[in-house]
């Protein structure tokens, strides 16, 4: 076959909505993209797991103890799926950590803002984790074969993960006077971050026309955050908290919310590498992957010396 | 038998894996390599499970207790005067609300973690002693401890077979990761000793055939210790003295930063439902 047959070949199964496997043909802008994209998303899972340990040693009971730890555990098990994924596309695990480590590959920015009270571990699962949801669901029928059978399992986790942040809420909501503002101030902080997430406006995103033809992407960004705003708006009323935005108002025509204007000038910068946390949250990666190198060194040698052992 | 013998030697048991677990769960996203980060998150996973179990039965007692028994348990004034208002205690009361001299755990557990090979070390020789712990407290009197026990077990047997790879793997890896390995056996096997020195609470629990007479362990421990470590080609540690003092609430310096960390929202923010 022809490169053009190839490619032929390839974009009738996109259309007819057969996954493409890692032995298949693939344009290798098509792979560029996606070795992007999941690397940045186990970035995001192994860096996510930063701000919500910083709480592990404070929880505030043991049950919350348990249930938070099992949660960034679960974020842990996502990175290594993801990692998998990836490297079916022709990249190892090392090169990928390099990237992050060096900055040359990007996590999700909300992890560059810090987790100040407890409050924050409710906010972080319900509105973060409910955001990734909203975007992750789709991906689950993604184009290509490993990432979406990823996404299936970590999509049933992250559903486990918002409801356990829901719950955190409603019990400070639900609680003292003191608790209830904690809450408030949790909503208020992470409110935008979140709705950052879905990325920037359709009109500026660089890579979802490409993404959305390769269905690779399944919606755009700004329907996301639309869904994400008028399921989230009913949510807070539940919990009985002011809303963290004036001008969120339903809008009869649209059938959706309005709210305001996101502050982008904040989201490139922080994408940049100007939020609280972002030099803190890689030097610790950084760190814990350089202290651990003597470790693996170790690991490796062992290894090695096994098999020497068996084939004598 | 008294309750408060019951009360005393749970709690005993229920601190060493709350300490422990904690200790291990200040690993979580740090770790060397992912899939290590994650087994060692099981593990703290495990034991604050256990102790949460411990606990719960702690509280059962102490609520059950007639009021009088139960007037001078603790040194923690703000657990004592709940106890004394007839409050109705929870594990968290009992985690969160008592003080580093209430606390009966070993020292060897309150150890800072230190590198992968001091966490290892530490992780090495508890497991193995409660590994062999919890085998003879199945054959308790008291039927919840000894379901706790036979619960708890298995998965310890996962935990010794974690440590004691790790040993092996380290002391057979590198000459970096042999010496690093050697040097954490070598500090942390200081407080071993005390694993097997029978305070006052565990002579009761023994006499009441409800705990375990953990002096005649030791032979074991030793024996198992040290074929894991002849294993790793590395050398037995040896101590010139060992030191003691956790089990009859005199801790080292490093436990009362830990129960500050842990209990700081319980205290700063009193009487509230998380």
């Amino acid at each position: 076959m022809t490169q053009v047959s190839f490619e032929a070949s390839f974009q009738k199964k996109i259309d007819e909505e057969i996954m493409i496997e890692p032995q298949d043909y693939m344009p290798d802008e098509y792979r560029k993209t996606l070795i992007r994209q999941i690397s940045q998303h186990a970035h995001s899972e192994i860096v996510g797991m930063l701000p919500e340990a910083n709480w592990i040693t404070r929880a505030p009971s043991l049950r919350r103890k348990a249930v938070l730890l099992a949660k960034v555990q679960d974020e842990g098990g996502h990175g290594l799926y993801l990692y998998s994924a990836a490297e079916t596309l022709g990249i190892t695990r090392d090169q990928m950590l390099h990237q992050l480590h060096t900055g040359a590959a990007k996590y999700s920015s909300i992890f560059n803002y810090p987790t100040i009270t407890w409050a924050d571990m409710g906010a972080i699962g319900w509105l973060v984790d409910g955001a990734a949801i909203m975007n992750q669901v789709p991906l689950c029928r993604t184009s290509y074969g490993p990432y979406a059978r990823a996404m299936v399992r970590v999509c049933k986790e992250e559903s486990f993960h918002q409801r356990q942040g829901y719950e955190i809420m409603l019990s400070l909501a639900k609680g003292t006077p003191v608790q209830k503002q904690m809450a408030q101030d949790a909503l208020n902080r992470w409110w935008a971050p979140a709705l950052m997430m879905f990325g920037p406006l359709d009109a500026v995103s660089p890579n979802t026309a490409k993404s959305m033809e390769w269905r690779i992407k399944r919606f755009t960004n700004d329907e996301l955050r639309q869904r994400f705003i008028d399921v989230t708006v009913e949510q807070i009323r539940i919990l009985g908290l002011e809303l963290p935005d004036a001008n969120i108002k339903w809008n009869e025509e649209r059938g959706h919310y309005d709210s305001s204007e996101l502050n982008w000038d904040e989201f490139w910068n922080v994408v940049k590498g100007n939020g609280p946390c972002n030099k803190e949250r890689l030097a610790t990666r950084v760190k814990a992957w350089e202290d651990g190198a003597w470790v693996r060194e170790a690991a490796s040698a062992y290894a090695e010396k096994r098999k020497t052992k068996k084939a004598a | 038998m008294s309750s408060i013998t019951t009360l005393k030697y749970t709690l005993q048991l229920a601190d060493n894996v709350l300490i422990m677990g904690q200790r291990l769960a200040a690993w979580c996203g740090k770790g060397p390599i992912l899939e290590q980060d994650i087994a060692l998150t099981n593990i703290s996973l495990d034991q604050i499970g256990q102790a949460r179990s411990l606990y719960q039965y702690a509280a059962l007692i102490i609520n059950n207790m007639p009021a009088a028994d139960k007037a001078h348990l603790f040194n923690a004034p703000l657990l004592q005067e709940k106890i004394n208002n007839q409050h109705t205690i929870t594990e968290d009361d009992l985690a969160y609300l008592r003080d580093a001299w209430d606390f009966r755990n070993c020292l060897l557990v309150e150890q800072e973690n230190g590198d992968w090979a001091y966490t290892v070390a530490r992780s090495f020789f508890f497991d193995r002693f409660q590994y062999l712990l919890f085998t003879a407290l199945q054959k308790s009197t008291d039927s919840t401890l000894a379901a706790i026990a036979e619960k708890s077990l298995k998965e310890v047997q996962y935990h010794i077979k974690w440590a004691s790879e790790w040993v092996i793997r380290l002391g057979d890896g590198t000459d970096i990761s042999k010496e690093k390995m050697q040097q954490a056996l070598q500090a942390r096997w200081e407080y071993t000793g005390e694993l097997f020195a029978m305070n006052a609470i565990e002579q009761a629990a023994m006499q009441a055939n409800i705990g375990v007479d953990v002096s005649s362990l030791q032979q074991a421990y030793q024996q198992q210790i040290e074929a894991i470590v002849n294993e790793a080609g590395l050398q037995m540690p040896t101590a010139a003295w060992m030191q003691t003092g956790g089990k009859n609430g005199v801790h080292t310096e490093h436990l009362g930063y830990m129960l500050a960390e842990m209990q700081y929202l319980q205290r700063a923010y009193p009487n509230m439902e998380w």
